[in-house]
């Protein structure tokens, strides 16, 4: 039977997790009273509704809802002295729970403190841009929709960051494979030469430990010269001349006869 | 009537050299190879380090140009993406024939390490290559030697770029 | 002869249909001064830009998604490749964030060893900061004077490392190496000398009439803006914001070192060249407490923690269940807990974390490195309006980005 691989992430897997593995969880710890992360806990929560708030290594993690970003982050700015946003971006959950995660890294330069808030959206839903805010999100909220396809709301110039403008697909969703789909593959020869061309260049070499003997292209032969391109095959190979390469094209499989020959 | 200075049949130094036209025209190619400054990613900085003080790349009539029209090798250092292929292809285009090119690097030979959607898988999938230079950056020098095998490479060619064989595929 | 193609000349350069009387000018992506690949699409009005569109993306080579499809060990060589210019910096700052993931103390002499090279890496980034800028706004010996310093560097990571540009010379947990016999001697060779050769660049550029004319008052951020656009680094430095992630969230051995934090007032991109400058003889200064530093250390390279980090190679062939760990990580990987992390560290070009996303796998859920000259690049589309087109060299010069880990 063939192995079953699950479509909805393609991504390297571990070929072997031992059954009663449970994996150890990074130490969270409840935020602690009167300290600069419990202010804006109290703070926030006294405007929204929070879902969740932990201290993990060294940083604070709120949860709260997508429609919220704006108004948490303007608190933490305004009365919490978050006054820069280092960065934000998205994780796909799409294949465990059907959503996306979106986080937001904030900086309090004064006290040096770090809290990440964090939010669930699902496909197809649109977040509101925090450009308002931060500018530095003009950047970083294309470059999500690149990369997710998780569309901005009144972001002011929101197309394609990294990719470009004719790319299908959305490269960091797990469902993107790493080498690239279809399209991918022949974008730059479709792009440059057209469709017709694709049989003259061929098909991209992925694997990079292809030798391919008969290839006179890509690769030289030992001790005689072939001239490029020219066409080689198991009939017209010609013997190999200079005896010290022998060794690299010796067979195996033959047995050791032809190599006692030799002295 | 006033006899030449020189006597071409006289004396020995007859100050005529005979040469082939295909070696004239060689010679000439050959020790002026102005390369693109073409830099794509790691490599160019290497590239830019072969051109400074202790690589020295001027010694062997190499000179950096910023502009594809002066210029005869394209030196391509660096990773090359599928969003940057169509305007490599459009440098070479504008460079005048006679050009080389040089992919410098594994990326640029082969993809390398970035065996990814987003990188092209060897540029001679655009380019016609003339030198691939191994290494991940490759050292200055082995820039330089690469520069030193191109020169001997357009040296044993028919100045009548028609008469070479090119890479089939462009 | 070359064979025709589909791509024809396009005519964005020059569009002769507009009213308002402006033109707009492709600057890029294989432009000798735009640092790499960037393309810029420039509106002028006359010299003056008033219209700035940064395009990124031309060295994109999908580091984050192979990131997901490598261990974490694995992972690490592709680190170089971000900030070309200074690696180890990039190795080291994805090395931090996984050791706090999993929560590893790495020994000193690693963490002697391991500053040591950040900040060798600072002055090689810096010098070449100081290279291509000056080159790119004329002072060709700069450039030189600048490079022929920075090879001593790269010598004195050849030498340790055995790699010019892509080091690597960082693991999880520690280093791989020790420092090489003679190491130290020529480290306080090369930084007795650096100050001095650091006076002779500025003796060159500081009060050279041109340079001066060229980098005053120009590329001004307000701190108000530097914040709003995540500016980082000497960027956010040159506006007055005093924030050094050495200082302020100290990690290695930046805590009991002593050295200053210079920050100007002034703004503009003669401020920030005065900073690169200042912060070279401040890494000379961490480099000359550091090395007395080394011989007070045990000679101990890697933290001993087997389940995540390979036993040292006495122990495997020694100890049994020393080797199956180690075939187990060989094999499979090291599997950090669940759990996430933001490492930051500030790198020569700014601020430099990495957010790991770990489910528990030998793979990484998510990684996403961020980069400050991603937000840098970012500003262009800012900071150009209103300045002259022979400006804009300067500024993006003057910014210090690299695509490496722009497009990442």
């Amino acid at each position: 039977m063939r192995k079953y691989t699950p479509k909805d992430n393609v991504q390297a897997k571990s070929y072997y997790t031992d059954r009663f593995w449970v994996a150890p969880r990074v130490p969270k710890t409840e935020v602690e009273k009167n300290s600069h992360f419990d202010k804006v806990v109290k703070a926030v929560d006294a405007k929204v509704k929070l879902q969740g708030a932990a201290v993990e290594l060294g940083q604070l993690r709120i949860v709260i809802e997508a429609k919220d970003n704006i108004k948490v982050l303007t608190i933490l700015r305004d009365s919490c002295g978050y006054k820069m946003c280092s960065e934000l971006s998205a994780v796909d959950y799409l294949a465990k729970d059907g959503e996306f995660e979106i986080f937001y890294q904030m900086l309090n330069l004064d006290e040096a403190k770090r809290t990440r808030v964090v939010c669930r959206i699902k496909p197809g839903e649109a977040i509101e841009s925090i450009v308002p805010l931060y500018k530095m999100a003009n950047f970083a909220e294309r470059e999500m929709f690149d990369m997710f396809g998780i569309p901005v709301n009144n972001h002011p110039h929101l197309k394609r960051l990294i990719m470009p403008d004719d790319w299908e697909g959305h490269p960091l969703l797990k469902t993107y494979p790493l080498q690239g789909d279809e399209f991918a593959s022949w974008y730059e020869v479709d792009k440059i030469f057209g469709k017709a061309h694709r049989d003259i260049v061929g098909p991209e070499n992925r694997n990079p430990a292809l030798i391919d003997r008969y290839d006179s292209q890509r690769f030289s032969r030992v001790g005689y010269e072939v001239p490029f391109g020219a066409e080689l095959n198991a009939e017209n190979e010609k013997a190999n001349p200079i005896e010290y390469s022998e060794t690299l094209l010796v067979n195996y499989n033959a047995g050791t006869k032809d190599l006692k020959k030799r002295t | 009537m006033a006899q030449h200075q020189v006597s071409y049949t006289s004396s020995a130094g007859l100050p005529i050299a005979l040469t082939s036209v295909d070696k004239l025209i060689n010679w000439g190619r050959s020790n002026s190879l102005w390369p693109l400054t073409y830099g794509l990613a790691c490599c160019a900085i290497e590239m830019m380090a072969s051109g400074a003080s202790r690589y020295d790349f001027d010694r062997m009539g190499t000179i950096f140009r910023a502009s594809p029209r002066q210029s005869d090798v394209m030196i391509l250092a660096g990773t090359l993406s599928k969003k940057h292929a169509e305007y490599a292809r459009r440098l070479y285009d504008q460079m005048t024939e006679p050009k080389w090119v040089i992919s410098m690097g594994s990326c640029a030979n082969t993809g390398g390490m970035f065996n990814t959607y987003a990188t092209v898988q060897g540029v001679d999938r655009i380019v016609p290559v003339d030198i691939y230079l191994p290494g991940c950056a490759p050292r200055p020098e082995t820039l330089q030697y690469a520069m030193m095998m191109l020169q001997k490479k357009i040296r044993r060619e028919s100045a009548n770029m028609n008469n070479n064989t090119k890479q089939r595929i462009i | 002869m070359q064979v025709t193609n589909k791509l024809t000349p396009f005519f964005e350069n020059l569009n002769f249909d507009r009213s308002d009387n402006t033109m707009v000018v492709n600057f890029g992506p294989q432009h000798p001064s735009a640092h790499g690949q960037m393309r810029l699409i420039l509106e002028l009005d006359g010299e003056l830009i008033v219209k700035s569109d940064p395009n990124i993306g031309y060295l994109h080579r999908g580091i984050e998604k192979m990131a997901e499809n490598m261990t974490y060990n694995e992972f690490l060589p592709t680190t170089d490749r971000l900030d070309y210019i200074a690696s180890t910096s990039n190795n080291y700052a994805y090395a931090l964030s996984v050791e706090r993931l999993i929560g590893l103390e790495v020994p000193r002499r690693a963490q002697v060893i391991r500053t040591m090279l950040l900040e060798i890496n600072r002055i090689i980034s810096h010098l070449f900061f100081l290279a291509t800028h000056a080159l790119d706004v004329g002072a060709m010996s700069v450039f030189l004077y600048a490079f022929r310093e920075r090879e001593y560097a790269m010598d004195l990571m050849e030498d340790y490392c055995g790699a010019r540009l892509t080091h690597s010379a960082v693991r999880i947990g520690g280093v791989p190496l020790d420092l090489p016999e003679g190491w130290l001697e020529s480290l306080a060779i090369f930084i007795a000398k650096l100050p001095e050769e650091v006076k002779t660049y500025e003796d060159l550029l500081t009060e050279n009439r041109i340079w001066k004319m060229r980098l005053d008052d120009i590329g001004v951020i307000t701190p108000e803006e530097a914040l709003s656009w995540g500016c980082t680094g000497i960027m956010a430095r040159g506006s007055g914001i005093k924030y050094d992630i050495r200082k302020e969230e100290p990690y290695e051995l930046y805590s009991e070192l002593d050295f200053d934090i210079p920050i100007s007032d002034r703004c503009d991109s003669y401020g920030r060249y005065v900073l690169h400058m200042e912060e070279m003889r401040q890494s000379a200064k961490i480099l000359e407490q550091l090395i007395p530093m080394y011989a007070q250390t045990e000679p101990k390279l890697m933290a001993h923690s087997p389940q995540y980090i390979s036993a040292p190679k006495e122990e495997i062939m020694t100890q049994n269940y020393a080797l199956m760990q180690h075939f187990v990580l060989v094999t499979q990987g090291m599997r950090p807990p669940v759990g996430e992390v933001y490492a930051p560290t500030e790198s020569p070009k700014g601020e430099l974390g990495f957010y790991i996303k770990s489910e528990g796998t030998p793979y990484a859920y998510r990684l996403k490195c961020r980069a400050p000259s991603f937000f840098h690049a970012g500003y262009l589309q800012k900071l150009l309006v209103g300045t002259y087109l022979a400006d804009a060299v300067t500024i993006i010069g003057n910014t210090n980005i690299v695509f490496g880990e722009i497009d990442r």
